[in-house]
């Protein structure tokens, strides 16, 4: 069990690791796109929030985008073992 | 993995710098930092709060003002009604006054006309009757000698004369 | 007005359409720089490659002994261990690229390959197919915890960014607070102390006051102001490509890790009795279902410091791989296809991963101070308060 496992992370770790950070890509991306989407909402509806809703926007993106960066260390993990 | 494995040598120095870091910046920059800029802010908002406290007095003054212009209007509306009734007062004084002295003097004058009057009918009377005996002496001295028949007749021309 | 919302609209589409592209870039990219280098070390023909200039990103990303400049010119720098028992040994770099070549270790007991130095006890060298030395003298020295009790503390590359950071920071602020004493609190700030001030302002005004409260904020305004430089002057420096910067400082695990185990001490040591009620013996359920909340919230207080750690360093990490990877791009369309013109399409792309890297360090040294007093806040925030908020909410 474990000889397998070795192997499939020796030999599968970079698969897994490309796996792994596509998807995280597509979660950010969504995420991200969704933040983007409702803060052009937001703003389209009070104009005068512009900087408050912009400010909010940005934190959360780098929430989410922490989020896929994680991701990122793990695929880098993987990819080294 | 070498990439999430702290090494030791860095977790050192970066502890090492943080707390120096931390401790001179905190004494030497942070601290006079922050407490110019509440200097700063204390008096802005100080000259912010004098400005308030000038509008506020410059308004009350305003008020007060006000309430001073109506105070001396309603004086004045007090003292011109006053003024007003105190004039009508004398004049209706002056006006009953004179009113009694002219009722006096009328009052005055119809008395002293009657007097007058009945001091003048007395008077006539009297002149009358001197008047009378003087004509009826000369009548008589003239025309009669005898003294009898002169009495009788003025007592007849006294009984003619009437007196009103 | 309507120019103003435009251009605003602009730079906001910008901004998305940037930080979209990033998230999509930084996880195909990163399968790049591993492959790269590959072929320059294995194959022979791309040996010449790594004598003018070997591109290993993940060596630019990790720490090193010397502070590379071009080629094979390095600053060198002093290298620090202490041995209990025996002292110190300190020596310059420049002895590591010098090994004894007939037993191939460095004053008889180091052993240096690829950035990682060994100790070998005995003289003898023994080397495994990964070329680490193998036997029960040998241990690596840049670990915590290995085997042997040595202490390197060396000044590497990121230790040289670090104290350099260190030193910019007091010149900065020392300066900026003598601006201070001799334009007196009358006149209107100027210059770099008038840029400062903002910044410190918004430290203390957006991210201060209203996590931690207009009460207790004084006290902890010194420590979110310092690591909110600290963070930002160090991923700033990152970006400068050459010698006293570059280093990659705060997209090292120690850095963060230093930063977010202070802040979680921060928790520990400052957490008020409603902050610790409320996670230990949480009011108004039963014993089971206080024993498992304690667990489960003892697990939130350490993983959000946990999060912080990995947040800073993947993302600044990651900006380095990126703009790395973009660069390295040119070499291997070069290698593999021929010709310099994608050296344009590379420069130009890189040039905007600085621009949105710039953006970026700010970004992470505002939200890592901002986690930081959030956490902060919740821990020394009073009972009563939050009663008051319940009460005013309902």
């Amino acid at each position: 069990m474990s000889n397998l496992l070795n192997i499939l992370l020796e030999s599968w770790g970079p698969l897994g690791a490309g796996i792994g950070a596509g998807l995280a890509a597509v979660g950010a991306g969504i995420g991200v796109g969704l933040i983007g989407g409702k803060a052009a909402e937001g703003i389209a509806r009070q104009p005068e929030a512009l900087n408050a809703i912009r400010g909010t926007a940005i934190i959360f993106a780098a929430f989410v985008e922490g989020v896929a960066l994680f991701a990122a260390v793990i695929a880098l993990l993987a990819m080294g073992s | 993995m070498e990439l999430l494995n702290p090494s030791f040598g860095l977790v050192f120095w970066m502890l090492i710098s943080f707390f120096v870091l931390l401790l001179i910046l905190r004494k030497y920059a942070w601290k006079p930092i922050l407490n110019s800029v509440k200097k700063r802010e204390d008096s802005i908002t100080e000259a912010l709060n004098s400005a308030k406290e000038a509008e506020k007095k410059l308004a009350t003054l305003k008020s007060e003002n006000e309430a001073i212009m109506a105070e001396t209007k309603k004086q004045r509306d007090i003292i011109l009604k006053e003024a007003r009734e105190a004039k009508e007062k004398i004049i209706n004084e002056a006006k009953t006054a004179a009113q009694e002295e002219a009722n006096r003097l009328t009052i005055a004058a119809r008395e002293n006309i009657n007097n007058e009057k009945m001091k003048a009918v007395t008077e006539l009377r009297n002149q009358v009757a001197l008047l009378s005996v003087e004509i009826a002496e000369k009548i008589l001295k003239e025309k009669m000698g005898d003294s009898a028949k002169q009495t009788e007749v003025m007592e007849n021309i006294l009984k003619e004369v009437t007196l009103n | 007005m309507d120019r103003i919302n435009l251009k605003n609209r602009i730079l906001t589409a910008v901004f998305w359409v940037f930080l979209g592209a990033f998230s999509a870039f930084a996880q195909h990219s990163d399968p790049n720089p591993h492959s790269e280098p590959t072929p320059t070390e294995e194959t022979g023909e791309h040996k010449e490659h790594s004598k003018e200039g070997k591109f290993d990103v993940m060596h630019h990303i990790a720490d090193d002994y010397s502070f590379p400049l071009a080629g094979d010119y390095y600053v060198w720098l002093p290298l620090i261990i202490f041995e209990p028992g025996k002292g110190f040994d300190v020596f310059l770099s420049k002895e590591l690229h010098n090994p004894d070549p007939t037993t191939g270790l460095i004053r008889g007991k180091y052993y240096y390959n690829h950035g990682k130095l060994f100790i070998v006890e005995g003289g003898h060298l023994q080397l495994d197919d990964k070329g680490h030395p193998i036997g029960k003298h040998s241990a690596k020295l840049t670990d915590i915890g290995s085997s042997h009790v040595f202490y390197d503390i060396s000044i590497t590359k990121n230790t040289f960014g670090l104290l350099l950071s260190v030193v910019l920071l007091l010149v900065i602020f020392i300066s900026v607070a003598r601006a201070y004493k001799k334009r007196g609190t009358d006149t209107a700030p100027r210059g770099l102390q008038n840029a400062m001030e903002s910044i410190i302002l918004f430290v203390k005004n957006d991210i201060a006051i209203p996590f931690i409260g207009e009460k207790k904020y004084a006290k902890f305004l010194p420590y979110l102001l310092t690591i909110f430089f600290f963070i930002w002057i160090n991923n700033l420096l990152g970006l400068i490509p050459i010698f006293p910067g570059g280093a990659n400082v705060s997209g090292n695990i120690a850095f963060t890790f230093v930063l977010a185990t202070l802040s979680l001490l921060l928790v520990f040591i400052f957490g008020k009795k409603h902050f610790w009620g409320h996670i230990l013996w949480y009011p108004g359920v039963n014993v089971p279902l206080k024993i498992f909340l304690a667990v489960l919230e003892l697990v939130s207080v350490v993983s959000k410091p946990f999060a912080l750690m990995i947040r800073l360093f993947a993302n600044i990490t990651a900006g380095h791989i990126l703009i790395m990877s973009i660069i390295g791009m040119t070499f291997m369309v070069k290698s593999l296809i021929g010709g310099v013109s994608i050296g344009i399409v590379t420069s130009l792309f890189s040039a905007l991963m600085f621009v949105l890297e710039l953006l970026v360090g700010a970004i992470q040294a505002y939200i890592f101070t901002l986690l930081t007093a959030q956490m902060i806040g919740a821990a020394v925030e009073e009972g009563h308060e939050e009663h008051k908020e319940h009460a005013a909410a309902h």
